[in-house]
């Protein structure tokens, strides 16, 4: 047996019995109950454990502050056996448990033993008796640390929380625990209705509750068994639904990064007609501007290294722009016309930049941190937890592609993008700069994949070889979305990162790559120009 | 209508240089490396043979990419995938000539009693026969590229749409090779050969057998494409290069003239990669990564696109580099790599051979870009 203060110091690390002493008092002070019956209180001293175990569970059934008090004194092992009465013992003071009057503390008093098994049940009633506090945060917790494991015995008690009642999603919880409680009755008749309300669940716990059920061994009723098997497999389906919805989400953000990859690849692609091999690296240098920005706030502005993330935003669009727009200038002006070529000059970029941050930065990867607002999740259903990062990430790609929209459609710089996309020479012929609209839109496109980079920069590793595994992927989303417009990029980026996240958690990653590879080449047979083709003549 | 006569295979000139490479890969470097011990001046070491051996194989593929890129406008960033498929082929019949002597003394190759399989998979049924090894290293690399350039060249993809569908394809095989289910070793791939033919493998006078024919296949793999881009065939297939849609109209159709010159160009990296594992000793999926197969389009690049022996001096010429610089100064290859694609492309659009042929050309046209 643990010993006693070893015991109370432990037993004051969980948070639900913090929480509920912090509201005894509170409790207290509301109408007097009547006092727990003493000989049912003398019970809890019983040297047999069998007895200790029904007399808590009797308690449990009346509800009120004498009967929290006393058990929460028997959990943190202040019930003491004094000469054939039980008291409470609070520091140098000591009660009578049952009529609550101050006693003198005896000499001889011997501690009530609480092994584990008595714990646990004390925990469930305490948790029962949670059910009852006015704070419905204490009563939705109490009623989460109850599901699946509530013992038979405890039916009662959660009728009558129930019927009090009043929060919606409480009341849900309570219903299903009071079902996996009614499994232990002895009427055959009960356990099956318990089932079947059982089956609506979606908990893991749940089922793993009917699955004994199931088989002979744990259930002697056929009509129980049969129950419990359709309500496993209806609980299975909805666990896979939660499931297959978790991967469409992280396929949602994986989309949404790529989609911030392939914006800048289509919009260069759509201009000037070249690939840019070294996009990968531009989502690089984004990355490590958010690793720079953190590594000055850490140094400079320690208590406020939370906001890093939204001062490197701007950092990341423009040292990428600024590397794309120097790229532009140098290297791939002078390769109009020749769009092969191109794709090795890029290449060639994109092996000097890998080796420059190796130099830089060296060639392991490097810790970025997430804010402290970006840890954490939400949660909208039970089990299908929706990591706010992730979250961040879609909202995040949607505000640049909303920014890149309204750039494209209503700024004179959009306008003369979209016209040197549709016709190069014409919209020279008429005054648009194109020189200078090229280098734009490159930049830009640059820093597009910049914030891209600073977004994945949150969800996997910064090295210098990061932007190469991503690159083949936003490749393929320029090939299935066609240039030149937004909307097939978007679609494409989104629908591959959903199909390939879905098609993962189905056959493993790499198939899902190979797949995937083999839909898009049979794709481009029936639309070799993307799913969203420009429309009009196309002479080469 | 008669047509213009073709051009003969071989000048005079053209004839001593194939014929002084092969008196030196095939008489020179096995007298050298054998006659004068280790440690003499003129003793041409095991490493340098090996060496040399693997630079052939890669000029095989350059001659291979060139055919595809310098006569068929067609840029390639998949071949890696088509030379390894060639070496993990023959490399099957490799791990079967370990027979008992790997480390866990099984009839299996090693790293399938690791994985705890019982039986061969079915596609290394025959793998123990030479014969059907050197065949499947050539069908293998040859069936893949004909189904995947059918479909490509069907739907008219073309330019780069295809080079990055190509990289796209090689990357996904370098996915699948690296699962070890997919039974071809994992990661670490086929490794401590022991014998080929039943000869020990390092010894010697196997790594000479196995340089000389390499350099035959090398000096095959050159006169056979050179006489296919001089005949009709080629001509159309240049034709098709510079403008497909005329040549459409006129009446051929590409689709067979690409598709042609796609599946002898993979199925020449198929030999290459045959021809490479047993003298390298090793082959994993890393050679099918991207860097890989872009790094076989600047060997062409360097030498020049469209004649034959600028690609196989540029792969001597960038790997002799490559080893040069990995020994000396490995942190500086990739920038001297990087720079190396950016002024090949920028100033030298033609490579080397460009360079030699220029001065006679000064007051001719500039050449339309392919």
């Amino acid at each position: 047996m643990m010993p006693v203060a070893d015991f109370y110091s432990s037993s004051l690390k969980v948070p639900m019995l913090k929480s509920l002493l912090a509201v005894s008092s509170f409790v207290c002070a509301l109408a007097a109950h009547a006092a727990p019956d003493a000989a049912l209180v003398r019970r809890l001293a019983d040297a047999d454990s069998g007895v200790k175990v029904a007399a808590i569970r009797e308690l449990a059934r009346t509800p009120g502050p004498d009967v929290l008090r006393l058990l929460e004194a028997m959990s943190e092992g202040r019930l003491a056996l004094a000469g054939g009465a039980v008291l409470i013992v609070d520091g140098g003071s000591a009660f009578d448990a049952a009529t609550g009057a101050a006693v003198k503390a005896p000499e001889n008093a011997e501690a009530v033993t609480v092994n584990n098994r008595i714990r646990g049940e004390l925990g469930n009633a305490l948790a029962a008796l949670g059910l009852f506090d006015p704070d419905p945060a204490v009563r939705l917790a109490s009623a989460r640390k109850l599901q699946g494991k509530a013992a038979a015995g405890m039916e009662a008690v959660l009728s009558s929380a129930l019927a009090r009642e009043s929060d919606p999603r409480i009341k849900d919880l309570l219903a299903l625990t009071r079902a996996q409680a009614h499994l232990s009755s002895a009427d055959p008749a009960v356990r099956r209705a318990a089932v079947r309300a059982l089956s609506g669940s979606s908990s893991p716990a749940v089922r793993g509750l009917l699955l004994p059920l199931t088989g002979k061994d744990g259930e002697a009723d056929a009509r129980v068994r049969q129950a419990a098997i359709s309500a496993v497999k209806s609980i299975d389906g909805r666990l896979a639904l939660t499931e297959n919805l978790g991967r469409a989400f992280s396929g949602l953000s994986l989309g949404s990064i790529l989609l911030l990859g392939a914006l800048g690849l289509a919009v260069i692609y759509g201009v000037m007609g070249v690939i840019n091999m070294a996009h990968g690296e531009l989502l690089m240098i984004g990355a490590y501007s958010a690793y720079a920005m953190q590594t000055v706030f850490r140094n400079h502005f320690p208590e406020a290294i939370d906001w890093y993330l939204p001062a490197a935003i701007p950092l990341a669009f423009f040292s990428a722009a600024a590397t794309g727009a120097l790229m532009e200038r140098t290297v791939i002006r002078w390769l109009y016309g020749r769009a092969l070529e191109t794709l090795l000059a890029t290449w060639g970029l994109s092996l000097i930049l890998i080796q420059a941050a190796r130099a830089l930065f060296g060639a392991q990867n490097v810790e970025v941190a997430n804010p402290g607002w970006m840890s954490g999740g939400v949660e909208i259903l039970p089990n299908l937890l929706l990591p706010w990062n992730r979250v961040i990430i879609i909202g995040f790609a949607l505000c640049v592609l909303l920014l890149m929209w309204a750039l494209m459609n209503r700024t004179r710089l959009g306008m003369f993008v979209r016209a040197v996309t549709q016709n190069r020479a014409m919209a020279g012929c008429v005054g648009v700069p194109t020189a200078r609209v090229d280098t734009l839109a490159f930049a830009l496109g640059a820093g597009v994949a910049g914030l891209g980079g600073l977004a994945l920069s949150q969800i996997s590793n910064v090295g210098p070889d990061m932007g190469q595994s991503y690159i083949v992927d936003a490749f393929m989303v320029v090939v299935l979305g066609g240039v030149g417009q937004l909307a097939g990029a978007v679609w494409a980026a989104l629908g591959l990162g959903v199909v390939t996240k879905l098609l993962e958690g189905w056959s493993g990653a790499v198939i899902a790559k190979i797949v995937v590879l083999a839909f898009i080449i049979v794709f481009i047979q029936k639309r070799p120009q993307g799913l969203f083709a420009l429309k009009g003549r196309f002479a080469d | 209508m008669r047509e213009p006569p073709l051009p003969p295979l071989l000048d005079a000139r053209q004839r001593a240089g194939l014929g002084i490479f092969l008196a030196a890969a095939l008489i020179l470097v096995p007298a050298l490396h054998l006659v004068f011990p280790p440690g003499h001046v003129l003793h041409v070491s095991t490493y340098t043979v090996t060496l040399l051996g693997k630079i052939m194989c890669y000029a095989i593929v350059a001659v291979a990419m060139d055919l595809i890129w310098g006569y068929g406008g067609i840029l390639s960033l998949g071949h890696g995938l088509f030379f390894a498929l060639g070496g993990y082929a023959f490399g099957m019949y490799l791990m079967r000539q370990i027979g008992r002597d790997g480390s866990y003394r099984s009839e299996l190759p090693d790293f399938m009693v690791f994985l705890d399989w019982k039986d061969l998979p079915w596609y290394w049924a025959g793998s123990e026969h030479f014969l059907w090894a050197a065949a499947l290293s050539i069908a293998a690399p040859a069936l893949a590229a004909f189904v995947f350039g059918y479909f490509a060249f069907r739907s008219r993809i073309k330019g780069v749409y295809f080079s990055i569908i190509t990289q796209a394809l090689t990357y996904a095989a370098m996915l699948l090779f690296f699962r070890n289910e997919t039974g071809f070793g994992g990661n670490n791939g086929f490794t401590d050969f022991k014998r080929v033919l039943g000869y020990p493998i390092t010894s010697p006078e196997t790594r000479l057998a196995l340089f000389g024919v390499t350099a035959g296949a090398l000096a095959l793999s050159f006169l056979f494409v050179r006489w296919l881009v001089n005949s009709k065939y080629g001509r159309v297939l240049t034709a098709i290069r510079d403008a497909e849609s005329r040549a459409m109209f006129i009446g051929y159709d590409p689709l067979w003239f690409k598709l042609f010159a796609w599946t002898v160009s993979a199925t020449l990296c198929g030999v290459a990669g045959a021809l490479y594992v047993p003298q390298v000793g090793i082959i994993n999926p890393s050679e099918m990564s991207v860097a890989n197969s872009i790094e076989i389009a600047v060997w062409v690049a360097v030498g020049g696109r469209g004649t034959l022996i600028g690609p196989i001096a540029g792969a001597f010429a960038v790997n002799l580099a490559k080893s040069w610089f990995t020994v000396s100064f490995p942190e500086y290859w990739l920038f001297f790599l990087g720079l190396l694609f950016i002024v090949v492309t920028l100033r030298l659009p033609r490579g080397l051979a460009g360079l030699w042929r220029a001065p006679r050309r000064k007051d001719a046209p500039p050449e339309a870009e392919p």
